[in-house]
């Protein structure tokens, strides 16, 4: 990219003006709804703002959008290959089962031993999980967003069947697995949380997300790695044709998408609960991840962001019936958004039709941009 | 044997009630994929038909408008989908997962200004869809009570099989089917043959929402009683999943539900006689599912244009 370029060109020729826009309409949208149902707008809007800005506020965002940011970057880097990862859920429950796993039955192990442990059961739990789908689609040509949606609900149902296994099975009366060992947990020492005045469930999971959030975007951009997986996304004849392995592509990339996912689901469960409870429905990360990917526009730093602003409307959401406005209130401002992201092609149509007589030269660095899509 | 056939009974009975609301959603489901529009906003809308349905059913005490207009209720999130993908030109996928979004928020809220809860109140007998035949047969025979258990069933149910026979004549029968597949396989000839591709794929996904709408209501007015946030949950990814299934072919779709339905029958009747883990016998379905298509499906062919919107001027 051209040096000279100013930061505002940047930022127009990206999309992140649009992902701005977005953002605002959602929230126009938000108070058109609060306005029909004789809320005040203020009120809740002023509650949202209050309970995410305070240090102690904060820090709950940044533990609700951790595994947000993880599973948006698994379904980010899926949707660079080429492939839509609709099973970030599942691969997000495995995960978080394999670290309860050995978070419970190894609890003696010293926690610098322990905790990569369990962030590699995880990672390859998610990772299995993502590669049977390939396998599925490799060898007898199952459509992979088939595949996803049943083992997405195979490994809530396997989650909920190992819960109950009596090593596993609280010993208590909750519906839930033991608790992991200390040793296993992410939790930042009780001092510190104190001291800087943070939530109880404060964890250093973020600082694992950031690197993951990097290291993917060096595998995508910086290594021949992710340019071979990027061209199968991008066409994969062509890919086939240049002599990469199409089916070991897929394959890969479903592998990565997963262990993320599934590392989502460790650091989730290490952070916050130290426990997997049984549920009668999923929980939605996969989902999520889906939202957090769109609005990051795929790009991992974008996910990254988009991540913890989702987690600050899921916990600013929850603080919205304090002031008697709906919590799903979020859900149809997120979903506004996500509208607006998609037709946001639309304003580009438009600069389109404004520029028509000056076309501009940057038609290579365009179709550099259109394999990122 | 009795109780062979009683068990039996029971377990087509409950592929009945299963099946239904997938398989509306799957023939919706159909005819936004076939025209080439890809519909994962299907979910919502079924949320947004299950909850306008039993509101409707509630206020009016006639369950056939309420179902209807939960159909309407759906056609329109699946007016807002074609809207943003048709005519704008926007990602598919996106605005889909946009509409699962919106159409849950959106109906929970609602519920909670009306009821200042997120369930609905429950229907009464008289307000849920009728079941047509029940107790019309003898129940002191074998055979009576056989037939008395598979037909105590809701009359969506019988509906929705007429619709697949409907939804096979459109598809393969009528100008419009040939025209709205033609559409999903390659829109610039369409154009070039004076066709117009945004009208019907906008009728398609309307007709989709439509659809969608009716299963969502078909769960809250026929299998339950109310509307509960829980309610539709996964199933309109399930129906998704019976349309790739069945190869984008509505009697394709219609297997795909079936099987699926009969695995869920499968699953109550085991559930409460066997010893075996509730969790476990919970996979069924999906286990299953995946074991059929890897021995008896495989591949499927997806619409050559499907997920690509149609930009006139191109």
């Amino acid at each position: 990219m051209d040096k000279k370029k100013s930061i505002w060109t940047i930022i127009s020729e990206t999309r992140i003006i649009h992902i701005l826009l977005s953002i605002l309409l959602g929230f126009v949208v938000g108070a058109f709804f609060l306005v029909v149902m004789g809320l005040d707008v203020g009120a809740a809007y002023g509650r949202l703002i209050s309970s995410v800005t305070s240090v102690k506020g904060f820090s709950y965002v940044v533990v609700y959008g951790i595994p947000y940011i993880m599973t948006g970057l698994s379904v980010a880097f899926s949707f660079r290959t080429g492939i839509f990862n609709i099973g970030a859920e599942g691969q997000f429950v495995v995960g978080a089962m394999a670290a309860a796993c050995i978070g419970i039955l190894l609890p003696n192990l010293p926690p610098v031993v322990l905790i990569p442990l369990c962030f590699i059961g995880s990672m390859l739990a998610g990772a299995i999980w993502g590669i049977v789908v390939g396998f599925l689609k490799n060898k007898w040509g199952i459509n992979e967003v088939l595949s996803m949606i049943m083992f997405n609900w195979i490994a809530f149902y396997l989650s909920n069947f190992i819960a109950g296994i009596p090593a596993i099975h609280s010993d208590g009366t909750a519906e839930a697995t033991k608790n992991i060992s200390a040793n296993a947990s992410t939790l930042l020492s009780k001092d510190l949380i104190s001291q800087l005045g943070l939530c109880p469930t404060a964890n250093w999971g973020i600082f694992v997300a950031l690197v993951m959030t990097v290291i993917v975007w060096l595998v995508i951009e910086k290594t021949t790695l992710g340019y071979r997986l990027k061209a199968v996304g991008a066409n994969k004849f062509a890919a086939e044709y240049g002599g990469i392995n199409v089916n070991r592509s897929i394959l890969t990339a479903l592998a990565i998408s997963g262990a993320l996912a599934g590392l989502g689901g460790a650091l989730h469960l290490m952070g916050m609960g130290g426990r997997i409870s049984i549920f009668s429905s999923q929980e939605g990360f996969g989902f999520a991840g889906i939202v957090a990917a769109l609005i990051g526009c795929s790009h991992p730093f974008g996910v990254f962001f988009a991540g913890l602003f989702y987690g600050a409307l899921t916990y600013g959401g929850s603080k919205l019936n304090l002031v008697g406005a709906p919590t799903q209130l979020i859900n149809v401002i997120v979903g506004t958004v996500v509208l607006f992201i998609a037709i946001s092609v639309v304003f580009e149509r438009l600069k389109y039709v404004q520029f028509k007589k000056k076309p501009k030269p940057a038609a290579a660095q365009n179709v550099k941009e259109g394999t990122d899509k | 044997m009795t109780a062979f056939w009683n068990e039996f009974g029971i377990i087509l009975y409950a592929t009945l009630v299963y099946t239904p609301p997938l398989l509306y959603a799957a023939l919706g489901s159909c005819f936004s994929e076939v025209s080439g529009v890809v519909n994962i906003g299907i979910e919502g809308m079924m949320t947004a038909g299950a909850f306008t349905g039993t509101v409707v059913a509630y206020y009016t005490s006639n369950p056939y408008l309420g179902f209807l207009c939960g159909g309407m209720a759906g056609m329109l999130f699946g007016a807002i989908h074609a809207f943003a993908t048709v005519n704008l030109g926007a990602d598919q996928t996106i605005a889909g997962t946009a509409i699962n979004m919106l159409g849950p928020g959106i109906v929970i809220m609602i519920a909670r200004v009306l009821y200042n809860s997120t369930d609905t109140i429950p229907l009464s007998a008289a307000q849920k869809i009728p079941t047509l035949f029940k107790g019309m047969f003898d129940t002191s025979t074998v055979f009576g009570r056989f037939m008395d258990n598979v037909f105590a069933t809701y009359a969506s149910t019988y509906l929705v099989f007429f619709l697949v026979i409907l939804v096979w004549f459109i598809f393969y029968k009528t100008r419009f089917g040939l025209r709205l597949r033609a559409c999903g396989e390659h829109p610039q000839a369409c154009e070039t043959l004076g066709l117009n591709v945004i009208a019907t794929r906008f009728a398609c996904v309307c007709i989709s929402g439509f659809l969608s709408g009716l299963g969502g209501a078909c769960v809250t007015m026929a299998t339950s009683n109310q509307f509960r946030p829980i309610s539709i949950v996964g199933q309109g990814f399930i129906a998704i999943a019976a349309v790739l299934f069945g190869k984008f072919r509505p009697q394709g779709a219609l297997l795909g539900c079936l099987l699926f339905g009969f695995c869920s029958g499968l699953k109550v009747v085991l559930g409460g006689s066997s010893g075996v883990n509730m969790h476990l016998i919970s996979m069924i379905p999906y286990v299953v599912t995946v074991i059929v298509l890897v021995l008896f499906v495989g591949k499927s062919r997806v619409p050559a244009a499907s997920g690509k919107p149609y930009i006139k001027s191109k």
